[in-house]
């Protein structure tokens, strides 16, 4: 077993777990944060995609005990109990889900591509080639996180 | 699936990596980003006893003197922001994986690793770079060429670590190339080539590198292509060059392409690249 100690979602957590501990699991079973879904455990379809240290990583490919002193955000960070981010809104308001099961992931690898500055729709379609969804065929989410880049341009940058 | 049960240790210097990979054994195995290892934990194709994660062994710098000295736990997308990269690099590395796995993916991870499908792989091979490793028997300095050996195969000994690879700068009188085929964007590469040529102020290629990988098992330069451009513009002789470079593979038939079709793709990309590489 080993101690590990980072933050999740701004929180400070320690606790003790096993080298083998997916940070998926860590987050899901140790912490109750299940907005972070588990897909195929192989890094194949993104779903349990979340931010490590501001940038956009597989929670299923890195082990609990690697995250130690890192810091964590997991969907539940976007929104809380607030109301939605923008980004939020705009998979709403472009039907950019259906089923749901992917968005988590995809959620939070546009959080990192938005915050680095105005994506292309070319580089939209790119980071989306590391995320499976079976259900809205892409489109509607390419067009929600554009309309995302668009509305950051038009606000001048303000939050 | 889960990973079944292993030791873990995260070391704070390379002294003390090497001492527990060396009293690891055999089953000892180092971790760096992971994205290769991980998966294969979870469904279990390895079952090592002991981690040896690398994240805090100080092999994460980046210096350029004559090259590009890059550290083994240097994240792939931080080598793709690195404006002092080989052009042939920052165009091949779109093609690693995804964007989330470069976040965490390593250089140094996908050298070790030696897939047969890897990028990074075939462009130290033609770039003629080297992979540095150090171990039991200490400090030590591999041709790129030297290090693969076979799939998921290389030269490293037991208890060797890769700790940093090198990689030549840009030449004035070079231009280049990288073309790759794969089922899926971010998917392993079907085929794919790295093309690099010299030329003098007509034109003239002086010296070419050719290097293939995916159709075969580890980077593999083609010299008889490489002759084959010499002496022309590259453009005008491209056409040769593909169809010289699909009969040199041997590429393995699998359920999605036929050994034949992928000959004819490696040498599309290696008429297409030379061509591009201009």
């Amino acid at each position: 077993m080993t101690e590990i100690e980072l933050t999740v979602n701004g929180r400070l957590v320690r606790e003790t777990v096993e080298p083998r501990l997916l940070l998926t699991d860590f987050l899901r079973h140790g912490l109750g944060l299940t907005g972070t879904h588990v897909g195929c455990e192989h890094g194949v379809c993104g779903a349990c995609t979340v931010l490590l240290d501001g940038v956009s990583v597989r929670g299923c490919c890195v082990l609990a005990v690697q995250a130690d002193g890192g810091r964590v955000e997991t969907v539940e960070s976007l929104a809380g109990r607030g109301p939605l981010t923008r980004l939020q809104e705009s998979f709403r308001s472009h039907h950019a889900l259906q089923c749901g099961f992917c968005t988590p992931g995809i959620l939070m690898a546009a959080t990192e591509l938005l915050s680095r500055g105005t994506p292309t729709r070319g580089e939209i379609v790119d980071m989306l080639s590391g995320h499976l969804c079976r259900c809205t065929g892409y489109t509607p989410i390419v067009d929600a996180i554009e309309a995302c880049v668009d509305s950051t341009r038009a606000g001048g940058g303000g939050a | 699936m889960k990973p079944a049960p292993f030791a873990y240790t995260r070391p704070e210097s390379l002294a003390e990596a090497l001492a527990a990979l060396a009293d690891g054994g055999e089953d000892a195995k180092p971790i760096a980003g992971g994205q290769s290892l991980v998966p294969a934990l979870n469904l279990r194709l390895v079952r090592p006893t002991l981690l040896v994660d690398l994240a805090r062994a100080g092999l994460d710098g980046v210096a350029a003197n004559g090259v590009l000295r890059v550290g083994a736990t240097v994240r792939q997308a931080a080598l793709g922001r690195e404006e002092r990269a080989h052009p042939l690099v920052r165009a091949a590395l779109p093609y690693v994986g995804h964007v989330v796995t470069r976040n965490r993916g390593t250089v140094g991870g996908s050298i070790a690793h030696a897939d047969g499908a890897a990028e990074l792989p075939l462009c130290l091979v033609a770039l003629d770079g080297t992979v540095v490793v150090d171990g039991p028997d200490g400090r030590r300095t591999m041709a790129a060429g030297d290090f693969f050996v076979t799939h998921f195969s290389t030269a490293l000994a037991p208890g060797e670590l890769v700790v940093e690879t090198t990689w030549p700068l840009r030449k004035v009188d070079e231009a280049c190339a990288f073309e790759e085929i794969a089922l899926r964007a971010g998917d392993f590469a079907q085929s794919m080539v790295a093309v690099v040529l010299r030329r003098d102020d007509a034109g003239v290629v002086t010296a070419a590198s050719v290097a293939v990988g995916a159709a075969t098992d580890r980077p593999t330069r083609l010299p008889g292509v490489e002759a084959l451009l010499v002496g022309s513009s590259g453009a005008d002789a491209a056409a040769d060059a593909g169809a010289l470079a699909a009969t040199l593979v041997d590429p393995p038939e699998s359920i999605h392409a036929s050994a034949r079709y992928l000959r004819a793709v490696t040498g599309a990309l290696t008429a297409r690249a030379v061509e591009r590489a201009s």
